[in-house]
């Protein structure tokens, strides 16, 4: 036993160095926000806010419409989740609980989808998008939207639907309650967790996403978050400080959701771990 | 028995229809644009120039094979195919590698008994969870030779002497920059679901090895990792072609500089299509990088014997 202290310390050097690593980078963001224009290109770099300058924060406000692109974000994001869940979970519930054909198949062809290139789409969609005049609308990205979070959500759905044992689904049905009332009184409420993960990894899916959200969007006003800081990074190459301020603003909500919803996150990622 | 066939029956009818607005949602804005983008790379299409197109046939797939990619000589941008879909596949290999070996080193970490351990595995989710446009930007102020702090941290250690611009003076630099930041951004997250695979090997078998004697090295190579296979694979799957298909990375970092040194395929494609205008040729292209997922995926699948199915790691967005 004496001399366990070694690996012990090593072990915890190790931890340390991982969450160096992780860290150190959001510390030097936040650091960055707070400087002003003649610190902010200063060789070496100062490592502390010398003269924190609050009122960046204030800026991307005013001058950036940052608010705007975050009611954007934020109406796209949960619009996109909402029908996700709703036609994924109908989905979810055949392809868990009902003894049918071309089960494999379908399961097969949801997974596929997640897997494409989204450029693939790009071109045709954009074309019918102006044929229907959905341009710069919050439309033009929730239904792209939809190529990428359908599929998770039922495939996250289903893994969580096959663990609720059909003993409960069948004695509903038995009971005379149609599909319907089986999927909303009992797969509900019994799979919520499963509903919260979905949710939550469909809602992080699309308040990230870049590449639709710089071609179905062309009015600054309809900008989602992620759009937006590019525009700055190219139009403002000055102002780092205000890059900065603002990848803090729209980082936060999510730091803040990982470590109150983790259970639930991870839980979804390692979706269908879980033999039935 | 012929009751439960028509139960069945019509339990699968009952299903289709549960399933059906997914499948039209699916069909309508997937395999649609798909066909179409095909349907269009058969046709030479340049909107910016004019608006009829005409029928090339495969015209489009020559040319980028060839390394043309503007049918008019005026657009001065040209970047050959072969280039980008090189320096996507290097990238790809290279990032994911280092993602993985890192990944399982800090899974191992995790995986033993210490104080705040929960604490560092929620952690580790939180640079997978912010927009990649946020950390890309995060990493270009770093790597910046004004006011970069890794530019300092290096001159302090002796390793440059003069401060150099990561991103901008040469390929090589802004390459690896551009795995550095991606590698940040996604190893913390292969790390979480490694060690959700770690979790589920059974500790009677390491229990059975040290009374067998064998050495932890050992131990690693016999026990761990062959457990750990199945959703190493599919952790490996889904991180290649998410990595295959990154734009967001090379788009805020670099825009695909310097002298393309990091312009990814979907980048190109973008450039390509959105930028010029080149939809024909654009959707050639997009056709390709396409038919390239799909190559992985049965690579993977094929070859290496992953299992999707069993899903560890699906939701890699």
């Amino acid at each position: 036993m004496k001399k366990r202290w070694i690996p012990r310390l090593l072990l915890t050097l190790a931890v340390i160095v991982i969450i160096v690593f992780m860290f150190f980078p959001f510390y030097w963001l936040f650091i960055m926000s707070l400087k002003g224009d003649l610190d902010l290109y200063k060789m070496p770099p100062d490592w502390i806010a010398k003269n924190p300058r609050w009122d960046n924060y204030k800026t991307i406000f005013t001058d950036h419409n940052l608010g705007q692109n975050l009611q954007n974000s934020f109406v796209i994001a949960f619009s996109t989740t909402l029908i996700s869940v709703l036609i994924g979970s109908w989905a979810a519930y055949a392809l868990a609980k009902f003894r049918m054909r071309f089960k494999s198949l379908i399961l097969g062809i949801v997974l596929a989808v997640s897997m494409f290139p989204g450029i693939v789409v790009v071109s045709p969609l954009y074309m019918q998008f102006s044929d229907l005049k959905i341009i710069n609308t919050y439309w033009a990205l929730i239904l792209p939207y939809l190529t990428f979070s359908l599929p998770m959500t039922i495939w996250i759905l289903q893994s969580f639907f096959k663990q609720i044992p059909d003993a409960l689904t069948e004695a509903s049905v038995i009971d005379g309650a149609g599909p319907m009332r089986t999927l909303f009184q009992i797969l509900f409420p019994l799979a919520a967790p499963g509903i919260f993960t979905a949710f939550i990894l469909t809602f992080i899916g699309a308040w990230n996403e870049l590449l639709f959200a710089s071609i179905f969007i062309t009015d600054y006003r309809k900008f989602t978050v992620p759009r937006a800081l590019t525009l700055f990074s190219g139009q403002y190459t000055s102002s780092w400080q205000l890059i900065a301020a603002a990848s803090v603003v729209i980082t936060l909500p999510l730091i803040v959701m990982v470590l109150l919803l983790q259970k639930w996150i991870v839980a979804g990622l390692t979706a269908g771990g879980v033999k039935d | 028995m012929r009751k439960r066939y028509s139960r069945e029956k019509q339990e699968t009818r009952m299903g289709l229809l549960f399933l059906l607005p997914s499948l039209i949602v699916i069909v309508l804005i997937t395999f649609l644009p798909i066909g179409q983008t095909f349907y269009r790379s058969l046709f030479r299409w340049d909107i910016k120039f004019e608006s009829r197109q005409y029928f090339t046939g495969l015209t489009n797939y020559t040319a980028i094979f060839q390394g043309l990619v503007n049918p008019d000589e005026a657009l001065s941008w040209t970047v050959s195919f072969w280039h980008s879909a090189w320096v996507t596949f290097l990238f790809t290999v290279v990032a994911v590698s280092i993602e993985t070996v890192l990944g399982l080193l800090i899974a191992l970490i995790i995986n033993r008994e210490f104080r705040g351990r929960g604490l560092v595995r929620t952690a580790t989710l939180v640079p997978w969870a912010i927009p990649t446009v946020a950390s890309a930007q995060m990493w270009r102020m770093m790597f910046s030779s004004q006011g970069g702090v890794i530019n300092d941290i290096a001159k302090k250690l002796g390793l440059i002497t003069d401060y150099v611009n990561f991103l901008g003076d040469s390929t090589t630099t802004a390459f690896w920059s551009m795995v550095t930041a991606d590698a940040w951004k996604t190893t913390p997250f292969m790390a979480l679901l490694l060690l959700a695979g770690l979790q589920t090997i059974p500790l009677q078998l390491y229990e059975a090895a040290r009374v067998d004697g064998a050495s932890k090295w050992r131990q690693f190579f016999s026990i761990t990792l062959p457990m750990l296979k199945p959703s190493l694979l599919v952790a490996l799957i889904f991180r290649t072609l998410d990595t295959f298909k990154a734009f967001d990375i090379a788009q805020v970092l670099t825009g695909g500089g310097p002298a393309s040194g990091t312009e990814l395929l979907s980048l190109f494609n973008y450039k390509l299509m959105i930028q010029q205008g080149q939809h024909g040729r654009g959707s050639a292209v997009a056709i390709m990088l396409f038919v390239f997922t799909m190559l992985i995926a049965v690579f993977f699948i094929k070859v290496l014997g992953a299992d999707p199915y069993a899903s560890k790691g699906r939701e890699l967005k």
